[in-house]
């Protein structure tokens, strides 16, 4: 049995990870396949519905111009969806990537890399990223994509960072350093390889993460701008008449919760799956 | 010790310096507190616009490297500059910083201690249906953000306030205006403000301190030395608090500055939300008012707060771990 067909099979075992892996499979097809099971479209208005609560028509009940709630949260979920798992590959990349060339190179790639590393960290990120907002308005949500990511990955570096310095002393990397192979290869096939499972865990972490940064500052207008719609916005929106029309925040207030929720509870299923020793601390 | 306290110190007091001046100049570049003025009617002459913005340092057409100057010369002397609206933002910052202490102060008490106890206490129930129902309760909450717990919370407190039949809890502002009472009837009505705030910032707080010290807990608990010192004859509680819960505290303090980071921000949204006129509400509001000087100075709050806490955590490893001051 090869070593990920075990890991899969350890994962199986942990019933709070493989909910987690349903709910993320529930949500995933309800946000981008959800608009075919309703009549209703995210940007469609219900002329003969403002503000009425969920019914057989409008399973989420509608919103103050009529727009129906549970199209809009589908929409808002995709976004949120997408912009996670967007942020927790592309961090993860940048943080193998530099964290990797410091350990591996040493030197003044080490100092520069350890420098920047260190700075971003203090950079209070939802304080940066609300400022350059302003710039963003009106483009791409990719650019959030971007600002997120680029505050998110040090701390992993700093983790592959010390993982590198380990395994640059190991054999099979001199070996192959001695045999000529060059400096990049030796770091894509030999050492990142032999982080894997860490880097993977790292991703599942860093999407709640993403997630619940994004939805924080579409929360106060900084993100997700519109037409664009993700859960953010959507509380936003719903949190004025959250004592009285309770179904404008609560679809997408429990849907964001049970998102995260749910990626970090696959997170720790798989770090458990891939590091028992892990097991005894963490699990449920 | 003190030598390594004095090096700590000096770093973080050159990373607080490049932490603003960056967003200083980050926000210099992105926000045009000119758009302020151009969509004003009848319009505002181009030179009246640029006397009121020269006044305040905020103009667009002097350099940001100009502006950046006079503005680090300012902090230089403690003077913060000013408003868009031409008032000190000195002044305004010592009555919003008091309001962001009180909350961020009990919030994170509250949060540490019962992160705390919460985590010994299911470390000590290991997988009983009370280490479950903790175990489930900080994962809820890590995920919950801290907008919708604040909205859950006040949309519970109004539930609760009709069933007593009076308003027992208040979650606007700090104090109820006007209020004529005397020093107690004060104090009293400032803690029913205060409850659903500090609620909303240290739940979350909770939740991570538990389930960090929980694992430091464990690790302790399952250890050689704790077993050698039952086998001398100390009885479990003795070895325990003696050498158990000290040893398990010191890697809490790596995350005391982390999870100080989160009450921060999280805070913002509750000032917001619970209409506390503090140093997060003001960040926000001047994102939207494009104000660069009072987006610099909430952020240098931050800073000053954040890089606090990382040193405090230094500070206090070094006195739960003989080793930190010993390599040093």
């Amino acid at each position: 049995m090869s070593r990920w067909q075990l890991v899969w099979r350890r994962f199986q075992r942990n019933k709070s990870a493989i909910f987690g892996l349903c709910v993320i499979a529930v949500l995933f097809i309800a946000a981008f396949f959800g608009q075919f099971i309703t009549q209703w479209s995210y940007d469609q208005i219900d002329a003969n519905a403002f503000l009425k609560p969920p019914s057989t028509s409008h399973w989420f009940g509608t919103s103050q111009i009529g727009q129906d709630v549970f199209a809009q949260t589908m929409r808002g979920l995709q976004k949120s969806l997408i912009i996670g798992f967007l942020v927790g590959v592309i961090s993860t990349g940048l943080a193998a990537i530099v964290g990797a060339t410091a350990g591996y190179f040493g030197g003044a790639i080490e100092r520069a890399n350890l420098f920047v590393i260190s700075l971003l960290l203090v950079l209070p990120d939802f304080l940066i990223i609300a400022i350059v907002s302003p710039r963003i308005r009106g483009q791409s949500w990719l650019w959030l994509v971007v600002l997120i990511s680029v505050f998110s990955w040090m701390l992993t570096a700093m983790v592959v960072y010390n993982l590198t310095l380990s395994l640059k002393q190991r054999e099979f990397v001199t070996a192959a350093r001695f045999m000529g192979v060059r400096p990049f290869t030796v770091i894509t096939r030999h050492i990142l390889p032999n982080m894997a499972s860490f880097l993977i865990i790292d991703t599942t972490l860093t999407v709640g993460g993403a997630i619940l940064l994004e939805s924080g500052l579409s929360y106060f207008g900084f993100g997700v701008q519109p037409p664009d719609i993700s859960l953010g916005t959507l509380i936003a929106a719903g949190t004025g008449s959250a004592l009285t029309y309770v179904w404008l925040f609560a679809f997408a207030g429990s849907l964001l919760t049970i998102l995260v929720l749910a990626v970090s509870l696959v997170g720790d299923g798989l770090r458990d799956a891939i590091d028992p020793q892990s097991e005894a601390k963490a699990s449920l | 010790m003190a030598g390594y306290l004095v090096r700590r110190l000096a770093i973080s007091l050159l990373l607080v310096f490049l932490a603003t001046s960056l967003a200083f100049v980050l926000a210099s570049v992105t926000m045009k507190p000119r758009d302020n003025y151009l969509a004003r009617n009848p319009p505002v002459p181009e030179s009246s616009v640029d006397g009121i913005l020269d006044a305040v340092n905020q103009n667009d057409k002097t350099p940001v490297a100009t502006r950046y100057v006079t503005w680090i010369t300012g902090i230089a002397h403690g003077d913060f500059g000013q408003t868009l609206t031409g008032d000190s933002i000195n002044e305004e910052m010592g009555r919003r910083i008091g309001v962001s202490l009180r909350l961020l102060l009990l919030g994170s008490i509250v949060g540490a201690v019962f992160g705390v106890l919460l985590g010994v206490w299911g470390a000590l129930k290991q997988y009983k249906p009370s280490d479950r129902i903790a175990t489930i309760f900080s994962f809820v909450m890590l995920a919950t953000p801290v907008f919708v717990l604040a909205t859950v919370l006040k949309y519970g407190a109004v539930q609760f306030n009709d069933v007593l039949g009076f308003k027992l809890i208040y979650f606007t502002g700090e104090i109820t205006p006007g209020l004529q009472a005397d020093f107690w009837g004060t104090l009293a009505n400032r803690f029913q403000h205060i409850i659903l705030p500090t609620l909303a910032i240290s739940l979350g707080e909770i939740a991570l301190y538990s389930r960090y010290q929980r694992s430091a807990m464990l690790d302790v608990l399952g250890s050689d030395y704790l077993r050698t010192a039952q086998a001398k004859g100390l009885t479990r509680r003795q070895t325990f608090y003696k050498h158990g819960l000290r040893t398990a505290l010191i890697p809490m303090t790596v995350w005391f500055a982390f999870a100080f980071g989160t009450l921060v921000v999280g805070a913002t949204f509750t000032e917001k939300i619970f209409s506390w006129q503090g140093m997060g509400a003001w960040f926000i509001d001047s994102i939207s008012a494009q104000d660069i000087n009072v987006a610099a100075a909430t952020t240098l709050f931050t800073a000053v707060l954040i890089l606090f806490s990382t040193f405090l955590a230094d500070v206090m490893r070094g006195f739960l771990d003989p080793r930190v001051r010993g390599n040093q």
